[in-house]
């Protein structure tokens, strides 16, 4: 087993010394001819022997308290197996291997909160059956409003503490220029197209849980713990998952509800959410408010930099939104607040969403940068540029690598953004205002353990296992290439083998971190696999030189196969985060462009092109490093215009928990979109040296598209969506 | 979704002796059966049956039967060439998959898209009759502000009967005796007035076989849909227009509008401020003030009057040209 923490920021020797050019380049994913053939089987899909199909039944009331359930109505219906409703182990809510949601108890938290699970011979059934239990409930006056709840400012809440540094309300009063404004954001749902689905049997005495999940070791104790039964007595699997977005980090109460009556009914059981329930059982972003105050020079030097803001929680979740995160190292200053207060609500718990902090908080501050070099009359590129610092202005550390003002002017560059008018609505295009905006991108990156098992089998094929998910970001893709580059093998020669919790412990896919743990996990497997290979050719292994199969060295050469003598050389690798965590400031920067165009009749927004230029470290896969941030660009044009979950805050319900109300962007709402690479590996993040990706994209995305629509209109909108009744009173008359 | 019995017409007369609910497309109403929003006992399926043709009738018009696609009906060359404001508002309404499925008569019986109609737990005159109006009060950003009730402020969602509307369509029934009825577009919609369930004049098992459209109208034709994104979503605010010139001033104009009431809205006071006039600023004017005379806004839905003046002016510009 090669175990390595990363401390000393170099690059593993094979990687440094492969030239076979596999990584990086833009392979199609290796399971993708599986999935358009529908040949991929997902966690709905196959039933077991006799499986039985679950639905949740949820509280009727936002809050108070659960005073007695009559299912007689429900067991009458045909096909109806049992209903759930006393069990002990039964959750309210989501859990995690962290925490474990509250259970035993009648009190409701939210609206839709499981209180009982109907089974049935069919689906139909088992949910015709879940709306005629009938649940009396003693309603209490809930909290459903963040304006008018008190916040807490001290509170023991999520992983980042409040920040103060030197005197910013000294620094503030002292600044000739001072930029200060609230921004708002409103509730998210994490929308994977593939709505949350388990099936779920007793394989001999293994409680086995094939869901659509996306970190499956850590799911595995948190079902182990809910259901009081040794990890090693469960077994969760999720070769192929429909999309995450945040939502499928934790394990949802339905899971834990349909182990328990597979147990109990001793037959293997079937649960999906139907939509509209993902949005009360399943976790989803804090509406936030959010206030930036920034002090400078005239020439735009900033001397106090502010952001904080108020997001939600439920009095059972224990997360809360991390809204400052992604302002810490982003810009200069001497003296520096970030802080998030929370609000208690009676609705569904909040949990992370794409890019928790970053995503608004990026929104908020980088709106407020573009409107300080309005003020300034200076270019917002140049703004940014005055503001670079050259080590993390927050914690003094210096940068792993940081390549952001290199982003800026290759974004600048191929966008045409010198072309800009920078008077608002000066661009006409007939019935079109025409406007470009900018905006920066960073998300912080996290070293996590991970392990990976790789073997060389005796036919020269080697096999690369571990228990990451591929929520669509190319995992499977990315460590084929990873193990074909280091081992000298077409990456048609590895396969992978995922999503089985008995395979060696991943970081899962979270949080960006999944790539570069699990493909360091891998490298190092690699070494030792190479190690054993160079011993074979008594050879170092620095001599030993491995291309289309076979191993050269002093002249020496000889195929794989022949050097495996008939048995496979297994090996593991496992990667941790080690001492360049601690000394050094690491996170992926990168910097949109966009265009949009305003209807002046009618305010609605089309966004005509977008360009983002991204410093990740080593690009794994060019193709899938792109799909995650073109991804991540459309989520921002998404939450720019349309995302926004509404509360009716009179019954703490979701007034458009659907995709036909709840707006995400549609193919016709996506423009052109391009993006590009600034590479430069970083050997400090990890042994692979690539950075994150996945949350990168939507990072200061949206900021850039509400950006742009001040350009085109002169209308400032500091509350998402831009929806077109936020623009219509600002427009030219007709 | 409730269990329902399932039954196959082969004929119009056996659809409307079945006595069921009709499903054709089912684009709309299966999904609100599976929220239990409509949980009919009998489905009575009428997709087998002959109404999928479209012909041209000796006065010029066009019969359209009710089982024709919205995509081949708006992809109908004698609908593009002389109906183009049919054409355009089917091409605006949903998403493609949709458009294939859904059918002409299926499309003019769609239901409201009220959140509070679509989610069983609120409290809706229309869906559970007496239980209330959340959307009065609540979160009405999609409801209607002309023609609503004290008990209901839903709007009707679609596009293409907004442009029958303002084409004079008829529409073509069986009644469950035998009888055949010509309803005109105009009296087919109900006002939700104390009964927000009764949306048409249709009786209980009365089957849509066919629409007619008069004549090609001549004069310039527009259909304009203003929404939150750029494909599958409902109309905020439509305008269906069909209008003539002569010698500088407006002969005849037909205008109806999506988006803001209950029904496809037409206004003949609207037309008056229209007809006669040369086109001018004062005149469009004239023409919202006539529109919008009795606009209500509930809250969130505010911004539709100002909106459907813009619209409404943008629309009257561009026929008038």
């Amino acid at each position: 087993m090669s175990e390595q923490a990363i401390d000393s920021g170099e690059r593993p020797g094979v990687l440094a010394r492969a030239q076979k050019n596999v990584l990086g380049t833009p392979l199609p994913r290796v399971e993708g001819p599986l999935k358009v053939t529908g040949r991929a089987p997902y966690a709905y899909e196959q039933a077991p022997a006799g499986v039985a199909y679950a639905a949740v039944v949820g509280a009727p009331a936002g809050a108070g308290r659960v005073t007695a359930i009559d299912d007689a109505a429900a067991l009458a219906v045909p096909g109806v197996v049992a209903v759930l409703r006393d069990d002990p182990r039964m959750p309210v809510g989501e859990g995690n291997s962290r925490a474990m949601p509250a259970r035993g108890t009648d009190r409701i938290f939210h609206h839709g909160q499981p209180v009982a699970l109907v089974v049935a011979e069919t689906q139909a059934a088992a949910r015709e059956a879940a709306a005629l239990v009938h649940v009396h409930v003693d309603r209490a006056a809930g909290r459903f409003d963040m304006d008018g709840e008190p916040a807490q400012r001290d509170h023991k809440l999520g992983f980042l503490p409040a920040i103060d540094v030197g005197d910013v309300d000294a620094a503030l009063a002292a600044a000739p220029v001072v930029l200060d404004e609230h921004y708002a954001t409103p509730v998210h749902f994490p929308a994977a197209l593939e709505p949350h689905a388990s099936t779920v049997w007793f394989d001999g005495d293994v409680l086995t849980v094939r869901t659509s999940n996306q970190v499956i070791g850590a799911a595995r104790d948190t079902i182990a713990k809910a259901m009081g039964l040794p990890a090693e007595r469960v077994r969760v699997l999720a070769p192929y998952v429909g999309g995450g977005f945040g939502g499928k980090t934790g394990v949802g109460p339905e899971v834990i509800l349909a182990a328990i009556a597979a147990e109990r009914l001793g037959r293997p059981v079937k649960v999906a959410l139907p939509r509209r329930d993902t949005a009360y059982l399943v976790h989803h972003r804090s509406a936030t408010v959010q206030h930036v105050r920034i002090g400078c020079d005239h020439d735009g030097v900033i001397s106090a930099f502010e952001h904080t803001g108020t997001a939600a929680q439920n009095d059972d979740g224990g997360f809360l939104e991390p809204i400052p995160f992604g302002s810490l190292p982003l810009y200069g200053g001497a003296n520096r607040r970030f802080r998030t207060d929370l609000v208690r609500l009676d609705l569904p718990a909040t949990g992370a969403v794409r890019a928790p902090g970053e995503a608004i908080g990026t929104f908020a501050v980088e709106c407020a940068m573009d409107e300080l070099a309005e003020r300034l009359g200076l270019d917002p590129i140049e703004l940014r540029r005055r503001n670079e610092p050259d080590r993390d202005p927050t914690n003094g550390k210096p940068f792993s690598t940081r390549r952001l003002t290199d982003c800026y002017d290759e974004g600048a560059r191929r966008f045409g953004w010198p072309d800009r008018v920078p008077k608002p609505g000066s661009v006409r295009d007939g019935e079109w205002l025409i406007g470009i905006g900018m905006a920066a991108a960073l998300r912080g990156n996290f070293t996590v353990e991970a392990s990976a098992s790789v073997r060389l089998g005796a036919d020269g094929r080697a096999m690369v296992s571990c228990d990451m998910t591929d929520i669509g970001t190319g995992t499977y893709t990315i460590l084929a290439q990873t193990v074909a580059e280091v081992l000298g093998l077409d990456p048609s020669h590895v396969d992978v083998r995922l999503g089985d919790s008995d395979l060696p412990r991943s970081a899962g896919s979270g949080g960006s971190f999944g790539a570069g743990s699990a493909a360091s996990a891998a490298v190092l497997a690699c070494e030792d696999i190479v190690a054993e290979l160079a011993r074979r050719m008594n050879a170092s292994p620095d001599e030993l030189t491995l291309a289309d199969g076979r191993a050269s060295a002093g002249g020496r050469d000889a195929s794989l196969v022949e050097l495996l003598r008939g048995e496979a050389i297994d090996a593991i690798g496992k990667s941790s985060p080690g001492a360049q965590a601690k000394k050094t400031s690491q996170a992926s920067h990168g910097a949109h462009f966009a265009e949009v165009a305003v209807n002046a009749v009618t305010g609605e927004v089309r966004v005509r092109r977008m360009l983002g230029v991204f410093d990740v470290g080593r690009v794994l896969n060019r193709a899938t490093a792109a799909n995650q941030l073109i991804g991540g660009m459309v989520w921002g044009v998404s939450y720019a215009l349309g995302e926004a979950a509404v509360v009716d805050t009179r019954s703490g319900r979701f007034v458009n928990p659907d995709f036909g109300e709840y707006h995400v962007a549609v193919n016709a709402d996506v423009p052109q979109i391009e993006c590009h690479f600034i590479e430069e590996i970083d050997d400090a993040a990890n042994q692979a040296g690539a950075k994150g990706v996945g949350e990168l994209g939507i990072s200061g995305a949206g900021a850039a598209v509400v950006n742009a629509i001040y350009n085109a209109t002169g209308i400032r909108v500091r509350d998402v969506p831009v929806t077109l009744d936020t623009l219509l009173a600002g427009l030219p008359p007709v | 979704m409730k269990t329902f019995d399932y039954a196959r017409a082969d004929s119009v007369a056996d659809a409307v002796a079945a006595r069921g609910r009709f499903i054709a497309g089912g684009t709309n109403l299966i999904d609100l059966m599976k929220l239990q929003v409509e949980t009919p006992e009998k489905l009575v399926d009428i997709s087998r049956l002959d109404l999928n043709r479209i012909e041209e009738r000796a006065d010029g018009g066009l019969t359209i039967g009710a089982l024709v696609p919205n995509s081949d009906l708006a992809a109908d060359p004698r609908v593009i060439a002389k109906y183009e404001v049919l054409s355009r508002a089917l091409l605006a309404g949903a998403s493609g998959q949709l458009r294939n499925k859904a059918t002409t008569g299926g499309n003019l019986l769609q239901r409201t898209r009220c959140y509070y109609f679509c989610d069983t737990a609120a409290g809706c005159n229309k869906r559970a009759p007496g239980s209330g109006c959340e959307a009065i009060g609540g979160f009405n950003r999609i409801h209607a502000i002309l023609g609503t009730s004290d008990q209901c402020i839903a709007t009707h969602p679609g596009d293409m009967p907004v442009a029958m509307r303002a084409l004079d369509a008829v529409i073509v029934t069986q009644t469950p005796g035998g009888d055949k009825r010509r309803i005109a577009i105009g009296d087919f919609y109900r006002l939700p007035g104390d009964t927000p369930q009764v949306e048409t004049v249709l009786e209980p098992g009365e089957l849509i076989t066919h629409v007619e459209l008069p004549a090609p109208p001549a004069g310039r034709q527009l259909y304009r849909k203003v929404r939150d994104r750029a494909s599958y979503a409902f109309a905020l605010v439509s305008v269906a227009g069909v209008v003539t010139m002569e010698g500088g001033k407006i002969a005849s104009a037909a205008l109806a509008f999506g988006g803001l009431a209950p029904m496809p809205w037409r206004d003949a006071a609207v037309e008056a401020a229209l007809v006669g006039q040369a086109p001018s600023d004062a005149v469009f004017a004239a023409a919202a003030d006539a529109l919008l005379a009795g606009a209500k806004g509930f809250g969130t839905n505010d911004f539709k009057i100002p909106l459907a003046r813009r619209v409404l002016t943008a629309c009257l510009k561009e026929l008038t040209r």
